[in-house]
């Protein structure tokens, strides 16, 4: 085309990219005894997020890097990881929110058990989530040709809850859990809660006796990692709160 | 070759790595506040541990009970002393900033806002506290 130059704006210079460093955990269980660190220079730009970085690593620099990504919309829950030393998202991290000054630090979750590089097996962090039975249990049918109906304002209780997409993010920020991988964690707690809160069901019992356990709620010391860490925003600590809280006032009361 | 390994050719599986990696970047109003509430905690029992068995001396014998004490006025012991009064003092404001967390939705929301109280309050008591304390030891008197 011929007019098509001298209609552009003259004043927009080209979108250049910029070279950001990654340096990276690497384990590979066949080879290495222990994890080290590997530096990987790539061109990224600022729109670009953590795992672009690692997609153009693992696609033009070096196809054994091994990470678990599905969505890359923050929906999957598949990537959460270490990022500059705290758990992310490598698909909501964007790469102009990190000081690329210096190197980005990108690792594996930490307390459960590394496999490779950035993927660790998730089976503990699952085993409790299934342990507090995050399903609906309710005592009666509804009305043949209805179903189970909630108010707006009984929602709201556990609406916060309701948003935990399982990445795990929170567990592995978790100091207690580092120490004690048998403590139920902050996920399961979520998912606890999102339960014991809804009007519609009927075994909040069951999972706050589960909860009460010595590796249940009370081994949360709030420190808040959770909540920092958490993509979906959820208020982790204060849904852990109102669990204990429950917890409390049901033995009260008999 | 499609020779498959035997139980016996097998590698022995080795135990999985915990990573270690960098430290974690925890917040001063989250995670170092729960360190240094756990530090000063254990440090406060030691202290009152070794308090009380100095004091149980004075049952035992005056004199060894007024010699042990008259170890403790030394300038060190005086630095030690902030040190203390500074471990309790802020062990006794998290403390309390921990229960409001536990108790009080609201201080789950702002906890943030809380933990910088607490700083705050004990910011004010050693300024209180040390200049005159370290006076006292460095004048005696
Ligand atoms: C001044 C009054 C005190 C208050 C208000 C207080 C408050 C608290 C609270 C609320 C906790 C629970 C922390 C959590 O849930 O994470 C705690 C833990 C602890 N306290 Fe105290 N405390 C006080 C005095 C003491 C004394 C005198 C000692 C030593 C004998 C002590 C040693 C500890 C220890 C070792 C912990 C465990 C820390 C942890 O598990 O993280 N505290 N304190
Ligand atoms: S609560 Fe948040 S951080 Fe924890 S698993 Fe759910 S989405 Fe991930
Ligand atoms: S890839 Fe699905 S949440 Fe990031």
């Amino acid at each position: 085309m011929s007019i098509a130059p001298a209609a552009l704006p003259e004043a927009e210079a080209p979108i250049l990219p910029f070279t950001v460093t990654l340096i990276i955990r690497r384990f590979d269980p066949e080879v290495d005894e222990e994890p080290h660190w590997q530096d990987f220079d790539v061109e990224l730009y600022s729109t670009d997020r953590v795992l672009d970085a690692l997609h153009k690593i693992k696609w033009e620099v070096d196809g054994s890097l091994t990470f678990r990504r599905s969505c890359a919309h923050g929906i999957c829950g598949s990537d959460a990881m270490r990022i500059n030393g705290r758990n992310r998202l490598a698909c909501k991290t964007l790469i102009k929110d990190l000081d690329i000054s210096k190197p980005i630090y990108v690792e594996a979750i930490k307390g459960l058990p590394l496999e490779k590089d950035l993927v660790v097996d998730m089976e503990p962090f699952f085993e409790s989530f299934r342990a507090v039975q995050p399903f609906l249990i309710p005592k009666s049918a509804p009305t043949p040709g209805h179903e189970h109906t909630q108010s707006v304002a009984e929602r709201a209780v556990f609406d916060d809850t309701t948003k935990c997409i399982l990445c795990a993010a929170c567990t592995s920020s978790c100091p207690v859990f580092w120490t004690d991988g048998q403590y139920f964690g902050p996920a399961a707690i979520v998912n606890a809660h999102r339960f014991i809160f809804d009007s519609r069901d009927d075994a909040a019992q069951v999972r706050l006796d589960i909860l009460n356990d010595r590796e249940g709620v009370w081994r949360c010391r709030t420190t808040f990692n959770c909540t920092d860490a958490c993509p979906r925003g959820i208020k982790v600590t204060q849904a852990i709160a109102e669990v204990k809280q429950a917890i409390m006032n049901n033995s009260a009361k008999k | 070759m499609s020779s498959q390994p035997t139980e016996t050719q097998a590698p022995t599986r080795r135990r999985k790595p915990r990573p270690a990696g960098t430290l974690y970047r925890g917040d001063i109003t989250g995670l170092w506040s729960w360190v240094l509430h756990r530090i000063t905690g254990v440090a406060i029992f030691f202290f009152l541990l070794v308090h009380i068995l100095d004091t149980a001396l004075v049952r035992i014998s005056p004199a060894a009970y007024d010699a042990v004490i008259g170890t403790y006025k030394t300038p060190i012991m005086g630095l030690g002393e902030v040190a203390l009064v500074g471990a309790i003092a802020y062990h006794a404001f998290n403390g309390l900033r921990i229960i409001l967390v536990d108790f009080w939705q609201w201080g789950t929301t702002h906890q943030r806002l809380l933990s910088w109280i607490v700083i705050a309050l004990w910011v004010i008591t050693m300024a209180g506290f040390v200049p005159r304390h370290l006076i006292s030891v460095f004048t005696g008197q």
